[in-house]
């Protein structure tokens, strides 16, 4: 009965509270928010990533692509003579670690431009806070659709400049139907990766409108050592691809055992393979294999060799997508920066928004009215122990 | 037919594993009565052992037999030596405290591992280091920075996977018409059968088998008659501990990806399959680790692949409610 | 006591508490609310752990699960009622009442995990048990990134941001009521009896499972009220926020401040989450600072800093505190 008691008792509490806190609730959004630093003589960009953690390769890859863009502006004197510098926190693979270290970055640094994150739970953890301090955001790499549109309104202050996960499932279907000429695949997916499951979702579904038929539906969960079990069901399914999009870590694993258990056929993925490590674990299993991508190192473009090559220098190693992805995330908003009346705020968000034919390292940038890039992928091989270019899929 | 055959090996590979590291758990929990929640993390630091002295033999250029003797005695060296020292410094202090607090360290001591592990290399740590001193304007002597410069760039191994060697080379059969053997399945269960075998002598047929037995039934009496309960308990966890490095080598020589967390699920399933089979039994921590390697494979295969993880907990479960003593596990009734 | 007695003593520290966390959430910035925020919540986590941890002495580790739970259920409903307004109230009442019934219902849902885990939990001792709260918690999370419905994966997003800081407070400002009352009470005398000598307490007749029920239930509701505020600060609701790790979080803030102590669980969650927040540089040497920080404790000082006592059994009677001989006001 006492139990009861209380129990009411904080029930009428939450309740009383309730009128009473409302009140000092509206008024903190309609407050404007911190209008744009336009008063500094620097640009600070704020860039938060997966620096630590599993995925660390993802947000260190990142930081150097944005770091290089910066260093390339301010080589040439920064934009309008302003020079750049670079912020990082660490959001330890964490959403709500993102969403902190995006706050601190808004409130505290006062940044111009947000940048980040890679995988899309955490971008859309940063999200609102952009859209409530009106400071722009760009995410490099997260290609959830839900990033920059929610419930069907845009939100105003997010971008992305990299294809979202419906068109990168596209692009394998209609490789697998087009260029493989298969018609029967199996998917492998990692349920615990909410871009896994959002590209197989895409794949399937598309697949399936081109007349393909998905024979077997397996799932895994990343860290996993041991998928013979899932490889063997799919194997007695007989398909004659499997959709592998997960992430390079699983994806070799799952190459070796596959050609274990005698399965030849090839596997097919997405830009969550790109990684040197894909190589030096998968080896010879994974040679013959294709995956969607946001550029190719040895695309001969000179713009992109620049690129390839001013990133080797500086940082040693060939740039990966990610490097890429977040160096063009760093130059669209600088470009935007030139052309907006401020650096910053409202005008940024306008500017970025006008980019047209963005001339990337991955691709020709447009931003569309969803805030997306529209931008063609490659498909990539691999072949001799690295990626080459098969083709490209325009949206 | 041949998909089923298949599964079988594919379970029993899997099997063989968990037992291996199952064994090390129950000899552990027989004497001290405690669930060594590193054992997991052991196994993991038992495949960077293995990789790191795969390297500084360098392996993977030029792979012979007697390299790859020489990576497993060394990785089975350092284990052993982590065990040794986990107990010692770790869990000998708290012998007469509440089983509790013993189980946090355990946790303690399991993070650590994990997460040490995954911290970037003490070169690029000083490096770092250095670089925020500089930042807040305090000199670093030469001497310091040239020490610095001498910290082994390899370890902490930090969070990014690593490819492991083979240790000796693999070869595939194909039997019956289509079910894929590999030898690592082969020596896997071969090694794990031997082991058993052996513990079982040990256990039974030596001095320190009889003396582990003593100290397991009752600490204190054990003590009293002369038996030198530190030494019993610290030999058993390098036991423990050598069996889950082996188990690493094998698994990670056949799996060749290894990371710092890679111990976590193998260890709690470990667990899940030596109570099972009944924590503080030998031939239970066999059974429940064969049981527990065909049970995942076989729901994997042919239900849901995506609660794989969640069976092993499933059958934790069902067992402590069930039948909480195991397979082969005495009924023990607790007395005031 | 009259009826109006109780009740107005009931209320006081909600009504005392209202005005200062207004005045807080008027003048407090941005990264200083979210400061306050996840303190709140880590608070609520760790005193809520510290009924079945530290009262009942049960050790369970699958704390987040309930969390999760709590999490869930609230962003579901505020989700699927956030165009909608209740007739005859200004938006933002209607709003707060919708939050309101979110983190109830969470509270709720959580408790009935809390019910299912318990029940076949229960029965078991000491290490047998964690191991179980562990499978539980895991199992939890494995279901939830299963269905779809829930988000699978990807989770919820976009859940309104109703959490502020006078939500949070009273968020805690109940917890640690609630935990008080409990411990001060028949029912929290019979867990004490229970934490010190399981047995003995079986041999006086007081219902240990029931008990450990009871106080496990409550621990989960709790957690599902942590849950439901934290989601509904950063906006979004994924698995990975509620993985075994965070359990542990939990576990090490109630281990440091004291397992039975509210005033160290509060304390020692202070501590910890400003201190991160201080040492955001060194974030990649958080879990190994925590791990240590448990084996030093462990090997030191096991009871925490503050064993089961209460930092307030140092006020004077009329405020609340005890007399050394451990008489209740």
């Amino acid at each position: 009965m006492r139990f009861v008691r209380a129990v009411a008792v904080v029930v009428a509490a939450f309740t009383v509270a309730a009128c009473q806190s409302k009140k000092p609730e509206t008024q903190a959004p309609a407050a404007p928010a911190a209008a744009a630093p336009a008063a500094s003589d620097r640009v600070l960009v704020g860039h938060v990533g997966s620096m630590t953690g599993s995925e660390a390769t993802f947000g260190q890859s990142t930081d150097n692509g944005i770091r290089l863009a910066a260093e390339q502006w301010n080589a040439k004197g920064g934009v309008k003579g302003k020079p750049i510098d670079v912020k990082t926190y660490d959001s330890q693979g964490k959403p709500e670690e993102a969403a902190v270290a995006a706050t601190r970055l808004l409130v505290n640094d006062k940044v111009n431009v947000l940048l980040g994150e890679v995988a899309s739970s955490r971008s859309l953890a940063m999200a609102p806070a952009a859209d409530d301090r009106q400071v722009p955001m760009i995410t490099p790499s997260s290609t959830n659709p839900r990033v920059t549109k929610e419930g069907g309104k845009v939100r105003p202050f997010v971008f992305r400049v990299c294809f979202i996960d419906p068109f990168q499932g596209t692009v394998m279907a209609k490789f697998a139907r087009d260029n493989l000429k298969v018609t029967k695949v199996a998917i492998l997916r990692d349920v615990g990766n909410d871009y896994s499951v959002g590209l197989a979702d895409f794949f399937q579904d598309k697949f399936r409108y081109l007349g393909g038929e998905i024979v077997t539906d397996q799932s895994y969960k990343a860290g996993d050592q041991d998928f013979k079990a899932q490889l063997t069901a799919i194997k007695n399914k007989s398909p004659e691809a499997i959709y592998v999009p997960g992430y390079y870590t699983d994806v070799a694993l799952i190459a070796r055992q596959a050609r274990e258990l005698g399965m030849k056929q090839p596997l097919l993925g997405g830009d969550g393979w790109d990684s040197q490590k894909l190589y030096e674990i998968g080896g010879k299993a994974i040679e013959g294999s294709y995956y969607s991508n946001h550029y190719s190192p040895d695309d001969p473009n000179p713009r992109i060799q620049e690129f390839v090559q001013a990133y080797q220098k500086r940082f040693g190693g060939i740039p990966d997508g990610l490097a890429a992805q977040g160096y063009d995330a760093a130059m669209v908003a600088f470009d935007a920066m030139v052309r907006a009346t401020a650096p910053g705020g409202v005008p940024l968000r306008d500017a970025i928004a006008a980019t047209k034919g963005y001339p990337g390292v991955t691709g020709i940038i447009t931003i569309d009215e969803n805030h997306d890039a529209q931008k063609p992928a490659v498909v990539l091989e691999v072949k001799g122990g690295k990626s080459v270019f098969v083709t490209s899929v325009s949206p | 037919m041949t998909e089923l055959l298949q599964h079988l090996v594919n379970g029993t590979s899997l099997g063989t594993i968990y037992a291996l590291i199952a064994l090390g758990y129950t000899m552990v929990y027989g004497v001290l009565k405690l669930i060594n929640f590193a054992h997991g993390d052991v196994y993991m630091v038992g495949a960077f052992a293995g990789y790191y002295v795969a390297s500084a033999l360098g392996v993977q250029e030029r792979p012979t037999l007697g390299k790859a003797v020489l990576v497993f005695v060394g990785a089975m060296a350092i284990t052993g030596l982590l065990g040794f020292l986990i107990e010692r410094l770790a869990y000998r202090p708290l012998r007469a405290r509440p089983r509790l607090t013993a189980l946090i360290t355990a946790i303690g001591v399991s993070f650590l591992l994990e997460y040490g592990f995954q911290l970037p290399s003490f070169r690029t740590q000083a490096a770092n280091l250095e670089g925020a001193l500089r930042g807040w304007g305090v000199a670093v002597p030469a001497w310091l920075s040239a020490l610095f410069a001498r910290l082994p760039a390899e370890f902490p191994p930090g969070p990014t996977p690593r490819f492991f060697p083979e240790p000796f080379e693999r070869v595939d059969w194909t039997v019956l018409g289509g079910v894929h053997v590999s030898n690592y399945d082969v020596v896997s269960l071969l090694v794990a059968i031997g082991f058993m075998v052996a513990l079982q002598l040990i256990v039974f047929r030596t001095r320190f088998g009889t003396a582990m037995r003593a100290v397991s039934f009752d600490a204190r009496t054990a003590g009293l008659m002369g038996i030198p309960v530190n030494r019993i308990i610290s030999g058993t966890f390098v036991l423990g501990s050598v069996l889950a490095g082996v188990a690493a080598l094998l698994v990670a020589g056949s799996r060749p990806r290894i990371d710092p967390i890679m111990g976590l699920m193998p260890g709690l399933k470990a667990f899940v399959a030596a109570v099972f089979g009944g924590i503080g039994s030998v031939p239970g921590a066999m059974v429940g680790g064969l049981a527990l390697g065909l049970g995942e494979e076989m729901v994997a295969g042919y239900t849901s692949s995506s609660f794989r993880d969640g069976i092993a907990f499933a059958m934790l479960i069902l067992v402590l409610l069930v039948r909480p003593e195991g397979l082969f596990g005495r009924v023990t009734v607790e007395k005031v | 006591m009259t009826r109006g007695g109780f009740l107005l003593r009931s209320l006081a520290p909600f009504l005392v508490a209202l005005p200062i966390l207004w005045l807080a959430q008027r003048s407090a910035p941005a990264d200083v609310t979210i400061v306050l925020i996840s303190l709140g919540v880590n608070v609520i986590l760790a005193v809520s752990l510290n009924v079945v941890n530290g009262f009942a002495g049960q050790f369970s580790i699958g704390h987040a699960a309930f969390m999760a739970v709590g999490a869930y259920t609230a962003a579901e409903i505020t989700v699927a009622l956030r165009e909608v307004q209740i007739a005859g109230l200004p938006v933002e009442m209607s709003d707060a009442v919708v939050f309101a019934a979110a983190l109830g219902a969470g509270m709720l849902l959580a408790a009935v995990a809390g019910l299912i885990v318990g029940v076949p939990s229960l029965r078991l001792r000491g290490d047998y048990l964690a191991m179980v709260t562990l499978g539980f918690g895991e199992i939890i999370r494995v279901v939830i990134e299963n269905t779809k419905f829930l988000g699978g994966a990807t989770g919820i997003s976009g859940l309104p941001p109703y959490t502020t800081i006078v939500w949070t407070g009273l968020g805690v400002v109940a917890t640690v009521v609630m935990a008080r009352r409990l411990e001060a009470s028949t029912q929290g005398r019979a867990l004490l009896a229970i934490r010190e000598d399981e047995v003995a307490a079986e041999a006086m007749g007081v219902d240990t499972v029931g008990w450990k029920v009871r106080a496990f239930v409550i621990s989960a509701a709790f957690a599902g009220l942590a849950g439901g505020l934290l989601v509904h600060k950063i906006q979004i609701c994924t698995p990975r926020m509620f993985t075994f790790v965070k359990s542990m979080e939990v576990v090490v803030m109630v281990v440091l401040g004291g397992m039975g102590s509210i005033s160290g669980s509060i304390v020692a969650a202070t501590v910890l989450t400003l201190a991160l927040e201080w040492l955001r540089g060194l974030d990649q040497y958080r879990m190994v600072i925590y791990s240590l920080l448990l084996i030093v404790l462990m090997l030191t000082r096991p009871e925490g800093l503050f064993g089961t006592r209460e930092a307030w059994d140092l006020l004077p009677r009329w405020l609340g505190g005890r007399r050394a001989d451990g008489r209740a006001p």
